[in-house]
């Protein structure tokens, strides 16, 4: 299987704080790959890191055959393999679900009006709101405005979608609403690199868990993972949340 | 002797009112057009554009309008360049209203969220597609009722235009208190043309505030 993402001894400092000391580890095409962690554990930083929100000060991340540290590197070619999903949705306030979701497909992919709407209608399916498109976001719930986030990111076709902590300002009944969504991305066999706090959700649909502690890959395997943690850190990290 | 003011006088002080407008006018077009350069390179990630732009402000903010004219209304022409008392004034004005604008506008783009830039950024629009339909159509809504407000303020200074020359409401003024002798009645006139032009620009940035304060969209 071929490699999608592909961190390599990455380093990142905010001024002298170091946030990622070494983290290496692979995304495979169709793989979920999940991180988990303490807050400040560096797994947000990680994820952010890909679509080079964050500049890394050492090592190399290889995004779909493209090194992010490449001086040449086209970003707006990166960024179209990428989606990624916030934990505060980041819709356009001012523009309705149809255009959030149809704004970079016209302008950035060059669809016509007709077919960027028909996609728009298409990914609104996906994640169950078709009879959304006219709405603003306002007058959406937490769980409906991170679908359609979702689904902008869906319209743009990446070849690997984000997910940073998609769910944690929302109540557990909008939470199940949004997982669903991304459940159903990857039984689709969408690649995902997901940073989340739902742990029962990662192990049902995780094929790799990365536990990261101290901006280090502690510990990593399968979804088999929490069930069975090697390390005394991860073994305190899952009795946490129980 | 003197004459009594009169309608006749009015007429004449509505002559110079126009010139006040159209001074005006040309402070807030070019004004507007430099400010939104200099707003833009002021948050612009590199220090060399951000530095330098900022310390330009500070200067022409930092010194009275009144002086920036008599600069270039006295000094170019000791250079070897001539220029007229409204081409001066109009400078002045526009130095002066792009240095406010630009700071107020910088303010209004860095007060969109930083996470709308992002979520911009990373669909992969260009600079500008991302500043044309994300950043400015929200910085505009916050932008609308300061701007307004300052254009009070521009209208008022254009009156240090007189000083240099420029037959404006308030140089007309000058005279016609010069030919009646009744300065009382003669500025009362000038202030009240002032206000006319004046308040319904700050009732409309009241109602702009109230408007875009209701509804975010």
């Amino acid at each position: 299987m071929s490699i999608v993402v592909k961190f390599d001894n990455v380093h990142l400092s905010f001024g002298a704080s170091p946030v990622l000391r070494g983290v290496s580890f692979e995304v495979h095409k169709g793989q979920v790959l999940v991180l988990i962690g303490r807050s400040g554990s560096g797994k947000s930083t990680a994820l952010r890191c890909v679509d080079r929100l964050e500049r890394i000060n050492d090592g190399d991340i290889t995004v779909c055959g493209r090194s992010i540290s490449d001086p040449n590197l086209d970003l707006r070619a990166l960024r179209q393999d990428v989606g990624i999903v916030f934990q505060s949705y980041n819709l356009f306030p001012h523009l309705t679900v149809e255009q959030n979701i149809t704004l970079a497909p016209r302008w950035v992919k060059k669809l016509s009006k007709a077919a960027a709407r028909e996609q728009a209608r298409q990914v609104l399916c996906q994640v169950g709101l078709e009879d959304k498109m006219d709405a603003y976001p306002e007058q959406l719930s937490g769980g409906q405005q991170q679908r359609v986030a979702i689904a902008r990111s869906l319209a743009m076709k990446p070849k690997v979608m984000l997910f940073d902590e998609v769910t944690s300002a929302l109540d557990p009944e909008l939470t199940a609403e949004v997982l669903k969504v991304v459940e159903d991305l990857a039984r689709g066999g969408m690649t995902m690199l997901l940073v989340t706090h739902e742990m029962a959700f990662a192990a049902r649909i995780a094929d790799r868990i990365v536990f990261m502690h101290q901006g280090r890959v502690w510990e990593e395997g399968p979804r088999t993972l929490l069930s069975d943690p090697q390390t005394p850190e991860l073994r305190t990290f899952v009795g946490s949340l129980h | 002797m003197f004459t009594n003011f009169s309608l006749i006088h009015v007429q004449v002080l509505l002559g110079g009112l126009v010139w006040t407008v159209v001074l005006s006018l040309i402070s807030f077009f070019f004004g507007g057009i430099v400010g939104f350069g200099l707003a833009l390179a002021g948050i612009s990630k590199s220090r060399w554009v951000a530095k330098p732009i900022a310390d330009y402000v500070a200067l022409i903010q930092g010194s009275p309008v009144l002086v920036v004219m008599f600069v270039i209304y006295f000094g170019l022409p000791i250079l070897g360049i001539e220029v007229g008392s409204l081409a001066a004034a109009g400078i002045a004005l526009v130095l002066f209203s792009s240095s406010y604008l630009g700071t107020i506008w910088r303010a209004c783009l860095e007060s969109v969220p930083k996470t709308q830039w992002e979520a911009a950024d990373c669909l992969a629009l260009s600079y500008w597609q991302r500043m044309g339909f994300v950043v400015l159509p929200q910085a505009i809504r916050i932008a609308t009722p300061p701007t307004v407000g300052f254009m009070v303020q521009i209208v008022k200074n254009t009156s240090l235009a007189s000083v240099i020359g420029v037959v404006d409401v308030t140089y007309v003024g000058k005279q016609v208190n010069g030919a009646t002798f009744q300065p009382f009645t003669t500025y009362l006139v000038i202030a009240l043309l002032y206000f006319c032009l004046c308040y319904p620009l700050s009732v409309l940035s009241r109602r702009f505030e109230r408007v875009y304060s209701v509804n975010r969209r």
